[in-house]
């Protein structure tokens, strides 16, 4: 490779065409409360693991949304599922229920747990 | 796509543009580029279509680079733009006719300004005055030198050797065109088919027998942005941009591509070379680059100009595929000769060849 002084920036286009939604679809089919969020972010401020590193659930809901998959799996395997954010979240969204189906969908696509 | 629709959008954003005496403003970056285009644009409009082009040896840059680069005040730049219509107004002539797409959006910057805000033009006049102690009139008429060879693209294709079509099988070249931001994107007014369908260069590619393609991307910027490119550390996000715009426009197969801004053949020029060496990466049939065109490039290739005195010869990705499909003959041993038989210093590690 030549060498230039800079590289390609990769673009942060958000291409829904390409991505792979089918973890969404997966969770969309089993847990239909998915639907519901409307990502305020409350199980985020009340999150343990959210308070002690980067991890966000809020974040991780839109990431699978978008089938932004690679993001997902680096980050879903910080959550404890303690269940406070099902508890606080003002739309009754089974959230604790959505990281153990994505988890799941995952052990199926990639063929070991995360 | 409704091919109607947009044809009858088009009509609606045509604009005026001067028939006779033209005043020619140089691009500054454009000589280094691809130095035989602003040649063939001076050759056609004298020699082909015997119009009155008057370029004065004192006229300078228009400064745009330095404004869009941050580092030249915008009343600076005013001022040598104001000493430029100086210039013009002592040569007698009232139709501005910038080489430079990015001067082009300045001239038509500054007019807009002094229009909204006379006060500011006021000013302008008096440091004028003060500076160099000229005077000077506004142009009556803009308009860039693509949409020039736009007006004339009939009178072009008349006197017409080749045409864009690919001889071995018949069918149009498919094209791709890129407009400068600065055409029409600032004022969609100014420019012929505003900013969402620019048709100044659809125009001519099709007048001359080509078709063009629309692809997603078609209305992205090249990348250059100036300070984009100008600083190093930026030129990751100038080099994406002309990538987002070839994985765009490969699935449509596009034997060339044709431009009307200093910046955009350099860049979409250059950068498939620089994508090549970073990654292997080719956008073109055959494992081939895409060849870019400036417009009078182009129109000289219709004409029937010999390419190594158009310039082709500077081009990094090679224009010899484009020349072989048109069934234009071209020496190879003179490529590089220049008429004085003094060999060019080469390009390396061409695309193409």
């Amino acid at each position: 490779m030549g060498k230039f002084g800079f590289t390609i920036s990769k673009g942060r286009q958000i291409d829904y065409d390409s991505n792979d939604r089918s973890i969404a679809a997966y969770i969309f089919e089993r847990e239909p409360s998915f639907r519901l969020c409307i990502e305020c972010g409350g199980c985020s401020a009340t999150c343990t693991t959210g308070n002690l590193t980067k991890f966000s659930l809020r974040e991780l809901n839109i990431l699978i949304k978008r089938g932004e998959n690679d993001q997902v799996r680096e980050s879903i395997g910080k959550c404890m599922l303690c269940g406070k954010c099902t508890l606080v979240c003002p739309r009754g969204v089974n959230t604790r229920n959505i990281v153990s189906l994505a988890k799941k969908a995952f052990q199926l696509t990639d063929g070991y747990a995360i | 796509m409704n091919i109607e629709g947009k044809k009858a959008i088009w009509k609606d954003y045509q604009k005026e543009i001067a028939d006779d005496k033209y005043y020619y403003v140089r691009s500054c970056v454009r000589q280094n580029f691809f130095p035989g285009s602003e040649t063939a644009f001076l050759k056609i409009m004298r020699e082909e279509l015997k119009k009155d082009v008057y370029e004065h040896p004192c006229h300078t840059s228009c400064s745009g680079i330095g404004y869009h680069s941050d580092i030249v005040p915008v009343e600076t730049t005013m001022t040598i733009v104001a000493r430029q219509f100086a210039i013009m107004t002592e040569a007698g002539y009232e139709n501005l006719l910038p080489s430079c797409i990015t001067s082009f959006g300045l001239y038509t910057e500054i007019l807009d300004t002094w229009h909204h805000f006379p006060e500011i033009e006021e000013k302008i006049r008096v440091q004028l005055k003060k500076a160099t102690g000229r005077e000077f009139n506004k142009p009556k008429n803009l308009a860039h030198a693509s949409d020039v060879i736009y007006k004339f693209r009939k009178e072009i294709a008349a006197k017409a050797k080749f045409k864009l079509i690919n001889k071995n099988t018949g069918e149009p070249l498919k094209v791709v065109d890129h407009i400068g931001c600065h055409y029409a994107k600032m004022f969609p007014s100014k420019g012929v088919g505003g900013a969402e369908y620019p048709f100044v260069l659809t125009g001519m590619i099709e007048e001359w027998g080509g078709q063009i393609i629309d692809y997603p991307e078609r209305r992205h910027c090249c990348g250059f942005g100036f300070r984009q490119y100008l600083v190093q550390a930026n030129r990751g996000f100038s080099i994406a941009c002309s990538k987002e715009k070839f994985e765009s426009m490969k699935p449509y197969k596009p034997d060339m591509i044709i431009t009307n801004c200093p910046g955009c053949p350099m860049f979409l020029d250059r950068w498939q070379y620089v994508i090549n060496e970073m990654e292997g990466k080719r956008y073109g049939q055959n494992g081939e680059g895409i060849p870019v065109f400036t417009y009078e490039e182009v129109a000289g290739l219709v004409l029937g100009y010999n390419p190594w005195d158009l310039g082709l010869q500077m081009h990094q990705t090679d224009c010899e595929p484009v020349l072989d499909k048109i069934g234009i003959e071209y020496s190879p041993e003179d490529k590089y000769n220049t008429k004085i038989n003094v060999e060019y210093s080469k390009n390396h590690n061409l695309i193409n060849v």
